[in-house]
């Protein structure tokens, strides 16, 4: 029979994260990292957001840029799902319409890794959700 | 919506977005009496009898984003072709229920679909937020809860990428384990 993930599996995941967290030196605050959101509302998950948002989380963690993806609501551009919002650090937030894996992998290599831009950026006076 | 785990991560946002601390999912497969019972309870700001009327309407939203509001009216479509029935119950203050009954045997009730990856993208996107989660079939229920994995992580964050992974294949070999439908 192949084994089941048990809660007792914890264990060996939390020594894993902490050995590589301690090599980050835990110096890093959300500010200090990428932030990317993911839109996920019924027009983001009907276009395939889902997909996105764990390419992306695995796909940074491979590459090792660290950072934090999270879901947010509709910014409003249902006709550009899926969307996503990137901010690097210290810079304003940058949202990508249309995007699927390949687009997303496109974004980590040139704009989240070099800060080149890409086609594909909506064009705002941006507003977060929570500002609107 | 292409399955039923689509439909609980566009759920499970509402529930976010009225500010929940606790949000509660179960699933229970009854293919004996032909139900497939999904309900998703928060402890959110709750709506008014008013509101509840109308968050069916597609034409209706809270959001100023955009002018439609289709997660819940898309959830309703799905249940009632397959004879089953959908409600919301509700109290200002207090917190929403959505009880959704397919009916289990029915051609048009939704593949289930990721279940897994759905409920580890959204306990990790909010960190804040406990979820709980059944799922009944006749073999066993399985229980996820993020309060139990937090005290075990201790000062781990649980939106780490390798624990996302483990909630994943928690709740996926889970639901394998006891034959979910």
């Amino acid at each position: 029979m192949t084994k089941i993930t048990s809660l007792a599996d914890l264990k060996n995941i939390k020594a894993s994260v902490e050995a590589k967290m301690s090599l980050r030196e835990r110096s890093e605050t959300p500010d200090s990292m990428v932030q990317i959101r993911v839109a996920m509302a019924t027009c983001g998950i009907a276009s395939g957001a889902k997909i996105v948002m764990d390419y992306l989380i695995n796909e940074l963690d491979k590459r090792s840029i660290p950072a934090i993806v999270t879901q947010t609501g509709c910014m409003g551009y249902c006709y550009a799902e899926p969307t996503i919002e990137v901010t690097r650090p210290g810079q304003q937030p940058l949202v990508f319409g249309y995007v699927d894996s390949k687009k997303a992998d496109q974004i980590i290599e040139k704009y989240i890794k070099n800060g080149e831009l890409l086609d594909g950026i909506i064009p705002v006076n941006y507003e977060n959700i929570e500002g609107k | 919506m292409k399955d039923l785990a689509s439909h609980i991560l566009d759920i499970l946002q509402n529930s976010v977005t009225a500010g929940s601390s606790l949000i509660e999912v179960s699933i229970d497969e009854l293919p004996v009496s032909d139900k497939y019972v999904l309900r998703i309870v928060d402890d959110g700001k709750g709506m008014d009898a008013e509101t509840i009327k109308q968050v069916t309407d597609p034409f209706f939203t809270t959001r100023t984003t955009r002018k439609v509001g289709l997660g819940l009216p898309l959830l309703k479509q799905n249940v009632e072709r397959t004879g089953g029935s959908f409600a919301i119950h509700s109290q200002l203050g207090k917190g929403t229920e959505v009880v959704a009954e397919f009916g289990f045997n029915h051609l048009d009730r939704l593949p289930t679909g990721d279940i897994a990856g759905t409920l580890a993208l959204t306990a990790s996107s909010y960190p804040e937020i406990d979820f709980f989660y059944t799922h009944t079939t006749s073999i066993a229920t399985f229980v996820f809860d993020t309060i139990e994995i937090k005290e075990k992580l201790e000062s781990i964050p649980i939106n780490d990428p390798e624990v996302i992974n483990f909630m994943k294949d928690l709740i996926r070999d889970n639901l394998t384990s006891i034959k979910a439908s």
